[in-house]
């Protein structure tokens, strides 16, 4: 696969600069390399001193981590952006529209487009959401959606991310430290601002508070607590957003309202912008030993007193399952063609499909259904005789469990290496904010990138790192 | 505010001013080892008394000696109250209440934090102590710079104020209770002046040797010497300003909550019961029994803290 040509969103595929590039790159030819490698280990310093750092499970040595930080900016024209946003506002609304179809009339399985067992049987189904319709009638508040590029126009949705994202608080620090080490750089070009994030999305979550509060919305951020590997951007965000950053010992449900431990005494949340897991939200109605949620939250939320963000149960709509699903569903919901691509996908449940999978694993990326974060999965181009035939006996035995891709052929955008620029693989999160108000998107969003020379794995906790993202004003 | 926050502030500047104390205790003790003429190891127990740590030590050591009891101090993890455990605590408790601090408080912290493990990684030579004790006093200093020149005089403020003021207190007190048969008039007569060299010890400890000579001159005398520690409302160690400082700021929070908690009315006993007397009525009780008195109150004042504010369900 070495010898495959791949598209460089600097160099295309001839090795012309191409144009957003341009007043880049012309500042890059006249700067020494010298100086940029002395701001490279500049940006760790400032990562390291303002402990932008993520906790690596099961590893002891190193508790804290830094993600690496690559200098070089991944540009983007702001025609580019447009296309791919009202792709991706398309996708979001498609996910809402199929979130309350799935817990209220399923028409979408009625009308035969999808099959019920993808509901009934799927874990990420929360029977307790049947016939409630959150405040404001958003699921999605926050959405992620992960894309991948083969060509100058070619986009593809990689992974939807309606749970609980990550990564936007590296999309902002990564652009203050730019600016910071780099400000000629922000003058020679029209950047997009992505400073409004905290803003926007305390907006968006205020406006998705209970209806009728006839006061200014009290919102929460509900983490895991100083070991979650997110810890960093949970209290980043809070306060960025000035919202009391809690967890699950801080709060308690009090006169059927959710309330959080202060100095004065229990004081009411309205909306709770969570970062923790559905099962772990609720030991009454959940995992019974949860210690990271509050006992009896589910049933505040069912009353309508609080807002939860996101929505129990939207795991259903990012399953990778039903991914395969999505061009049905944007349909279905729209009305409208989808205009963001899938990549095909084969889902191993279906006999055919399987025969095909395990004939030709050496091509494909296999996939679990409900894994996250680059674990478990298979890329078959790289994988060694002795893994491919791991995943052929996992395959054979929970064939339900997996879903195979193609290895699609990622465009790399340049690091900043000791022997100058080098071509490395990305994709590219940006972030979706859903309020009855309407869908706000960051231009930009969160690039990561795979260091290692050839590597398609961009995901941090396997050795990836990110980009600062700019969005041209064309 | 949150309980937790208040909690981890109040912790987060308790563990800062003990790893403060802690280094300014054993650059005390090395300067008496270095000028003292058989100075003995000995000098050593009263040290990790001081620091509240001798227990902790005997368990874990044979005898004392110098350079244990200073690896003891500095970077033991079995020692909670280690220069190095004291500010990974002071860090984690500022993790948790990232939210409530600024940037600059913060990032002085995580400085401060990624310094120290750094430089105590290892076992600290003899020829590198000055040096590294100096920048833990610095380092430490920053931060409450960075507290004093960028926090907002809210809540937040109160509750770190009451953390640093609480262990400055209790701290001040131990140096008093472990060197306090020095400064008894019964073993000295009046007038005469105590041995130079403990006195230098208690002076050193809270760094007021210059401040004491401003106030009292050249001579040292007991009862001076107690004045100052105990009574003086200028040092800024001594036990009476702490309290103020302490009533001052558990004031604020009344004011700021609409309500005076029960932690104030404990407070304004201590200051009005036990540091607005003459230093003649604190020997009168027992210096020893004061200082012991003391301890208590303070204990049970923290205790109360935690309750009022709601630091833990």
């Amino acid at each position: 696969m070495n010898d495959q040509v791949y598209f460089d969103e600097m160099l295309g595929t001839e090795g012309t600069v191409r144009r957003p590039y341009q007043p880049f790159n012309t500042w890059f030819e006249g700067e020494d390399p010298k100086h940029l490698r002395a701001k490279q280990r500049e940006a760790e310093d400032l990562f390291r001193l303002t402990g932008i750092t993520f906790n690596v499970y099961g590893r002891a040595e190193a508790e804290e981590r830094l993600i690496p930080f690559d200098i070089i900016p991944r540009i983007i024209s702001g025609r580019e952006w447009q296309k791919l946003s009202r792709g991706i506002e398309q996708r979001v609304r498609a996910i809402n529209a199929f979130l309350y179809d799935i817990y209220h009339g399923q028409e979408i399985v009625k009308a035969g487009r999808l099959p019920e067992q993808m509901i009934a049987r799927n874990d990420a189904f929360l029977p307790e959401m049947i016939g409630m319709r959150p405040p404001g009638g958003v699921y999605t508040h926050i959405v992620g959606i992960d894309l991948v590029r083969t060509g100058p126009d070619e986009f593809y949705v990689l992974e939807d991310n309606a749970r609980t994202p990550s990564g936007v608080s590296y999309m902002l620090e990564n652009r203050e430290t730019m600016l910071q080490m780099f400000p000629e750089l922000f003058s020679r070009n029209r950047v997009q601002p992505v400073s409004t994030y905290p803003g926007d999305l305390y907006n968006s979550l205020a406006a998705c508070a209970p209806e009728g509060l006839g006061r200014k919305p009290t919102v929460g951020l509900l983490t895991p607590g100083i070991f979650n590997s997110a810890y960093f951007e949970h209290s980043f965000l809070a306060d960025e957003m000035g919202v009391e950053l809690v967890e699950g010992h801080d709060l308690r449900v009090e006169d059927g309202r959710l309330c959080m431990r202060t100095t004065l005494g229990y004081k009411p949340i309205d909306v709770l912008y969570r970062r923790v897991d559905d099962d772990f939200l609720d030991p009454l109605t959940f995992n019974p030993d949860s210690t990271l949620g509050v006992p009896g939250i589910m049933d505040v939320y069912r009353a309508g007193n609080l807002t939860i963000a996101n929505a129990p149960g939207t795991g259903i709509a990012d399953d990778k399952a039903i991914y395969s699903y999505m061009p049905e569903i944007v349909e279905f919901y729209t009305g409208e063609r989808p205009l963001l691509e899938n990549v095909p996908t084969w889902r191993c449940s279906d006999k055919e499909s399987l025969a095909y999978v395990l004939d030709n694993l050496k091509e494909l990326v296999v996939k679990e259904v409900h894994g996250s974060g680059g674990y478990g999965m298979l890329i078959g181009p790289t994988a060694t005789k002795k893994e491919l035939a791991e995943f052929r006996k996992k395959l054979e035995a929970r064939p339900g469990n997996y879903i195979a891709q193609p290895t699609l052929s990622l465009s790399t955008v340049p690091i900043f290496t000791k022997s100058g620029l080098a071509p490395r693989h990305v994709d590219l999160r940006p972030f979706v904010l859903v309020s009855p108000k309407g869908i706000n998107i960051t231009p930009g969003g969160l690039t990561r990138v795979a260091l290692k020379k050839g590597s398609l794995v961009v995901n941090s906790s396997q050795g990836g790192g990110t980009k600062d993202t700019w969005v041209l004003e064309d | 505010m949150l309980g937790k926050t208040a909690n981890g502030l109040f912790w987060m500047y308790r563990a800062l001013e003990r790893a403060e104390n802690t280094a300014r205790l054993i650059e005390t003790g090395q300067r008496i080892a270095l000028t003292r003429m058989g100075a003995s190891d000995e000098e050593w127990r009263s040290v990790l008394q001081t620091a509240g740590t001798l227990d902790g030590y005997i368990a874990d050591h044979e005898k004392v000696t110098k350079d244990a009891a200073i690896d003891w101090l500095l970077r033991s993890r079995d020692n909670p109250s280690s220069v190095l455990c004291c500010v990974e605590q002071a860090r984690m408790n500022a993790r948790t209440v990232r939210t409530a601090l600024t940037g600059e408080v913060w990032e002085a912290m995580n400085g401060t934090y990624m310094r120290v493990k750094e430089v105590l990684a290892r076992k600290v030579g003899e020829r590198d102590l000055p040096q590294v004790l100096g920048m833990i006093r610095q380092r430490t200093g920053l931060v409450r710079g960075a507290t004093h020149g960028t926090m907002l005089r809210n809540d937040i403020y109160d509750f770190a104020r009451i953390g640093t003021f609480l262990e400055r207190a209790d701290n001040t007190a131990r140096i008093i209770d472990v060197k306090y048969y020095v400064l008894l008039p019964s073993v000295t007569a009046v007038g005469t002046s105590i041995d130079n060299v403990q006195w230098e010890t208690i002076l050193r400890s809270v760094s007021g040797q210059g401040g004491y000579r401003m106030e009292y001159g050249a001579s040292s005398e007991p009862r001076d010497i107690a004045q100052f520690l105990i009574l003086n409302r200028r040092m800024p160690r001594s036990l009476s300003f702490c309290a103020h400082k302490l009533r001052d700021n558990l004031g604020f929070l009344g004011s700021d909550y609409g309500e005076r908690a029960p932690s104030f009315a404990k407070i304004d006993h201590i200051d009005r019961a036990y540091l607005s007397l003459d230093i003649d009525a604190v020997f009168d009780y027992g210096l020893h029994e004061f200082i012991q008195k003391m301890l208590l109150l303070l204990g049970d004042l923290g205790r109360q803290i935690e309750v009022d504010y709601r630091f833990y369900e």
